[in-house]
């Protein structure tokens, strides 16, 4: 059990009196990549609001290595190992790639003030160090060549992965991407295919995943979970879920 | 096409009729103890004539107008300065020679026109300071003034009552102001951007409503007088010295006592000031949190998600804008010799803000530039001094319409990668 | 009863007259903010002109040689109404509008300078000293025991009252029933999903500045009357108060800034019950701060979700 990363029970999220999300278990191994699928408006996005601390959620446990962090501030929770991307790309798009991936790293360069205006050498060691992260991760991604320019005007691929290593410039153990392949050609969604499989097995992160694309999601998932409605549906490898009555139904609709 | 443009020229003539007549062309009157209202002169219906005229031909040329607005040529820095590869060798001198300039041209012009430097060097310090707050971190401010107000009351109030020096001070009051900063900043930078802009609104009054009603320790309404002036390593500025044994400069110089070496002293002090929080400025801007701000002008979400604390990146702004404000503050205080509430009342926010969005938010330069004008126009043109403030106000609608990047736009120090 | 409580009680009346007053300028801070999500920053300066356009009517009527007190008071709700309401009109018009969509901060700097521009214009045109009204509404009924304390209430506040109450209910029907108030409330749920229904979404928006002015003239005339003094300052003060209400209520909600209105009203007199009355104004700005901190939401208001 020393390698459980994330265990998710019981999470419950009500607007009101909308019930958006009910009761949602997860699990997510080291070295894992986890999806999380379900029909439109069926909550997965909700959860990961409420994992990544933007919602904080009515009810169920969030617990990060043997830690709670459900209630914790989303800032908070990223710094413990968890970052997310966004269903639609949120980078800062008139900065450049490269002061992207530095933002990303901002406090573990923010040494105090007085070391920045008087540029000490303590200040100027740990800004390279930090531009030389970043780079290294662009160049994991395929964008170093891109590195000075306005991420605005980055093709929609690059701004996905831009995306990917800025989260992955913060040094953490578990990814959430939300649809990484929406909106992508199906080459570039081969590229991401690769690239994720490559943060499991050379990085060693996890990475849970919410995903339209079935074939990316059958492709590459260790463990797949389906929610519908806010309730979780089924859950198991791909084999299983692509047997599963239920998920069949949910997907299709009742005959 | 043409007759919508019409028909929306003659209804907004219209409107404007209805908003003026009223207001301007029947003015309320007291009649002994009564009220009574008298008719607009002759010449105030031309002027609500001609007002109407401007509104209906703008309307029908909206189209032209937007044109015009857009056509206004945009500074660019870069474009009239040599290139970039000369630049890096040609920039220190070129800032050193300002700076000698600077330094020598007050002993060549007139006090007044010292005195009207050091003032403008003032709204200077003050532009630039709030350009931190509402340039770089973009949180708007209304009550910038109650910080400049904290720096000179602490100053004025340290050196009434514990005689403290100026130098002492300075420093100071620029922490009171943070501390009050931050104490404000604290519970509402959480909060959505509008909030800070009626919150700090509202200090603003009450900063001045306490220095007017604390009377015991602010002389309220009547203000502090006789703060001492700022010496130069101990040696005062006045003709005699006034404490028993102190050395005046013009004694230990042994030259002849002149007025104008205090005011060129302070106005000596405030370039100092000026060049110190324009370096301050610009080293913050290419710092982590200089970045850190921008990013969450661009998308605070995606900051929080990356780990950036918003609520303390907005605090350093707020709390590094007030400090500012205090020097400036501090500054004032020993300058004029006598503060009292009236210095600080809401028109004063305002003029600071005017002045950063005329130069254009998060532009050093523009900001440099707006507050020049902003401070020597008045003084030329004295007789329309009542429009002043009517004319800020249009400018401002003005700026955010057609220049919201304003006179001058920043440009932002780009960091970049220098590939092996 | 006893003298201090008689004295409260005497408090309780003023602060639910000023605090009426501040409920309804404070509908058009909410109503705004409801549906563009924005503070019109030109509100305060609105009411200011209700006020003056006021003085104006029943000054010239006057000097007309018109009498009948019920007369002159409708037309001077009437035209205030429609000359705030223009003016509100015109601000959305000239300072939002043409705006909507940039960044957050230009509308608002956009309104702050329309709101130096209106109070400076009103200096210019009207003078900047104040200007006196004699009291038009006397009398009162007087309680309570003559030899402590006697309580009053004056037939002014008791029209304060019923001016207030009568246009809040025309208000709550308006929003309730009539097609436009239903739009308005689809609006303030989903702006763009209203547009998108073939609601001209402009037209609301110019709608709900017009009857926040509407009910900020209607402030103006019951304000000034009461006071008796007008400047082209007060607009202000009392735009930072109703806002106050406003947040205190829960910005967006219009029951909210009724209740915020009269709660601030209560305590600002409870303040100047016992402390100088300078203090009133550092008490309820102290009060939105404490708000701000605890619920920032307000008593009424609903938490907002963010959209991720």
């Amino acid at each position: 059990m020393s390698q459980l990363l994330l265990d998710v029970n019981g999470l419950t999220m009500r607007f009101g009196g909308l019930l958006a999300v009910n009761g949602v278990n997860l699990k997510v191994k080291n070295r894992q990549i986890v999806s999380v699928i379900g029909p439109n408006g069926a909550g997965k996005t909700t959860v990961f609001n409420c994992l990544s601390g933007f919602y904080i959620p009515t009810e169920g446990s969030v617990m990060l290595r043997d830690q709670q962090i459900a209630g914790l501030k989303d800032y908070q929770i990223s710094r413990k190992g968890l970052v997310r991307t966004f269903q639609h790309v949120r980078l800062f798009q008139k900065m450049t790639v490269i002061e992207n991936m530095l933002v990303a790293q901002h406090r573990h360069m923010n040494t105090n003030l007085l070391s920045g205006l008087l540029k000490t050498p303590n200040y100027r060691r740990l800004e390279k160090d930090a531009m030389n992260h970043a780079a290294h991760w662009l160049e994991e991604v395929g964008l170093l060549a891109f590195a000075n320019r306005e991420a605005g005007n980055l093709s929609y691929g690059q701004q996905r992965r831009l995306e990917i290593a800025r989260c992955m410039v913060t040094q953490p153990e578990l990814l959430m991407l939300d649809e990484p392949a929406a909106g992508l050609n199906p080459n570039e969604t081969k590229e991401l295919d690769e690239l994720i499989i490559k943060l499991r097995d050379v990085h060693e992160i996890s990475i849970l995943l919410i995903e339209h694309d079935m074939s990316l999601v059958m492709g590459i998932s260790d463990h797949i979970y389906v929610i519908a409605q806010g309730t979780p549906l089924a859950d198991g490898n791909a084999e299983q879920i692509k047997g599963n009555p239920d998920v069949i139904k949910a997907y299709l609709g009742e005959e | 096409m043409t007759s919508s443009k019409l028909y929306n020229a003659i209804f907004a003539a219209g409107i404007s009729l209805i908003l003026a007549s009223l207001m301007i062309g029947i003015k309320l009157d007291t009649d002994g103890s009564t009220l009574a209202v008298r008719g607009a002169t002759a010449t105030q219906w031309m002027w609500i004539g001609g007002g109407i005229a401007v509104v209906f031909f703008s309307q029908l040329f909206s189209a032209q107008v937007d044109a015009l607005f857009g056509a206004i040529p945009k500074p660019n820095i870069k474009a009239m300065l040599p290139q970039d590869q000369k630049m890096t060798t040609l920039k220190p001198w070129l800032i050193a020679a300002l700076i000698v300039v600077m330094l020598i041209w007050p002993f060549m012009v007139s006090r007044g026109s010292v005195d009207l430097a050091t003032l403008t060097l003032i709204y200077i310090m003050l532009g630039l300071g709030l350009n931190i707050v509402v340039g770089l971190a973009g949180l708007l401010d209304l009550g910038f003034v109650a910080f400049y107000a904290v720096g000179a009351y602490t100053y004025a109030l340290l050196s009434q009552y514990f005689g403290m020096s100026f130098w002492a001070c300075l420093p100071i009051s620029a922490a009171m102001a943070a501390a009050f900063g931050f104490l404000l900043g604290f519970p509402v930078l959480r909060l959505r951007g509008d909030y800070l802009a009626i919150v700090t609104l509202g200090f603003g009054e009450i900063i001045r409503i306490l220095l007017n009603n604390w009377t015991s320790i602010t002389g309220g309404p009547n203000g502090i007088s006789g703060i001492a002036k700022p010496g130069l390593f101990g040696l005062e500025f006045n003709r005699r010295a006034k404490e028993e044994g102190a050395v005046t400069f013009h004694e230990y110089f042994n030259m002849d006592y002149d007025s104008s070496y205090k005011v060129i002293f302070l106005y000596l002090i405030a370039v100092i000031l000026v060049i110190g929080v324009i370096y301050l400025i610009n080293r913050l801007m290419r710092m982590p949190i200089g970045r850190a701000w921008e990013a969450l002008r661009e998308d605070e979400i995606a900051c929080r998600s990356l780990g950036l604390n918003r609520t303390a990146i907005k605090l350093s702004a707020f709390t590094l804008g007030a400090s500012t404000a205090g020097f400036a503050g501090c500054f004032f205080a020993a300058r004029q010799g006598f503060i009292s509430p009236e210095s600080f009342v809401f028109i004063e926010s305002a003029i600071i803000l005017a002045i950063v969005v005329l130069g254009g938010m998060g532009s050093q330069m523009g900001i440099i530039f707006a507050a020049i004008i902003m401070t020597i126009l008045p003084e030329i043109a004295r007789e329309f001094s009542e429009y002043r403030m009517l004319l800020f106000g249009l400018l401002m609608v003005i700026m955010m319409r057609w220049r919201p990047e304003g006179l001058v736009p920043m440009k932002r120090p780009n960091l970049e990668l220098k590939q092996p | 009863m006893s003298e201090f409580s008689l004295y409260l009680l005497q408090q309780l009346i003023n602060g639910l007259t000023i605090g009426s007053t501040y409920a309804l300028i404070a509908i058009g801070y909410t109503m705004v903010y409801g549906i563009i999500g924005m503070i019109n920053f030109a509100h305060g300066e609105i009411y200011m002109i209700g006020s003056y356009v006021t003085f104006i009517v029943i000054a010239g009527l006057m000097g007309m040689g018109i009498a009948s007190l019920p007369i002159i008071l409708i037309v001077a709700l009437v035209v205030a109404i429609f000359i705030s309401s223009t003016y509100g009109w015109t601000v959305e018009r000239v300072a939002y509008r043409p705006l909507r969509g940039t960044n957050r901060l230009i509308p608002l700097i956009s309104a702050i300078g329309m709101s130096i521009f209106l109070q400076n214009f009103v200096v210019l045109s009207q003078g900047s000293r104040d200007v006196a009204l004699p009291p038009q509404i006397t009398g009162g009924w007087n309680f309570g025991d003559p030899s402590l304390y006697e309580v009053s209430l004056s037939y002014m506040q008791v029209m304060i009252f019923a001016v207030t109450f009568i246009s809040m209910t025309l208000l709550t029907l308006f929003i309730s029933r009539s097609r436009m108030g239903r739009a308005c409330r689809a609006c303030s749920e989903d702006l763009g999903m209203t547009n998108l229904l073939g609601i001209d979404t402009n037209k609301i928006i110019a709608l709900t500045f017009i009857v926040g002015a509407a009910l900020a003239a209607i402030a103006g005339l019951l304000l000034g009357l009461y006071y008796g003094v007008v400047n082209p300052f007060v607009g202000f003060i009392a735009g930072l108060k109703a806002f106050t209400a406003a947040v205190l209520g829960g910005i967006g909600s219009i029951p909210g800034a009724m209740l915020g209105g009269l709660i601030l009203g209560v305590t600002e007199a409870m303040t100047a019950a016992f402390f100088p009355s300078e203090y009133k104004d550092v008490v309820s700005f102290g009060l939105l701060v404490t708000i701000l901190l605890f619920r920032p939401s307000g008593l009424l208001g609903k938490p907002e979700v963010e959209k991720v």
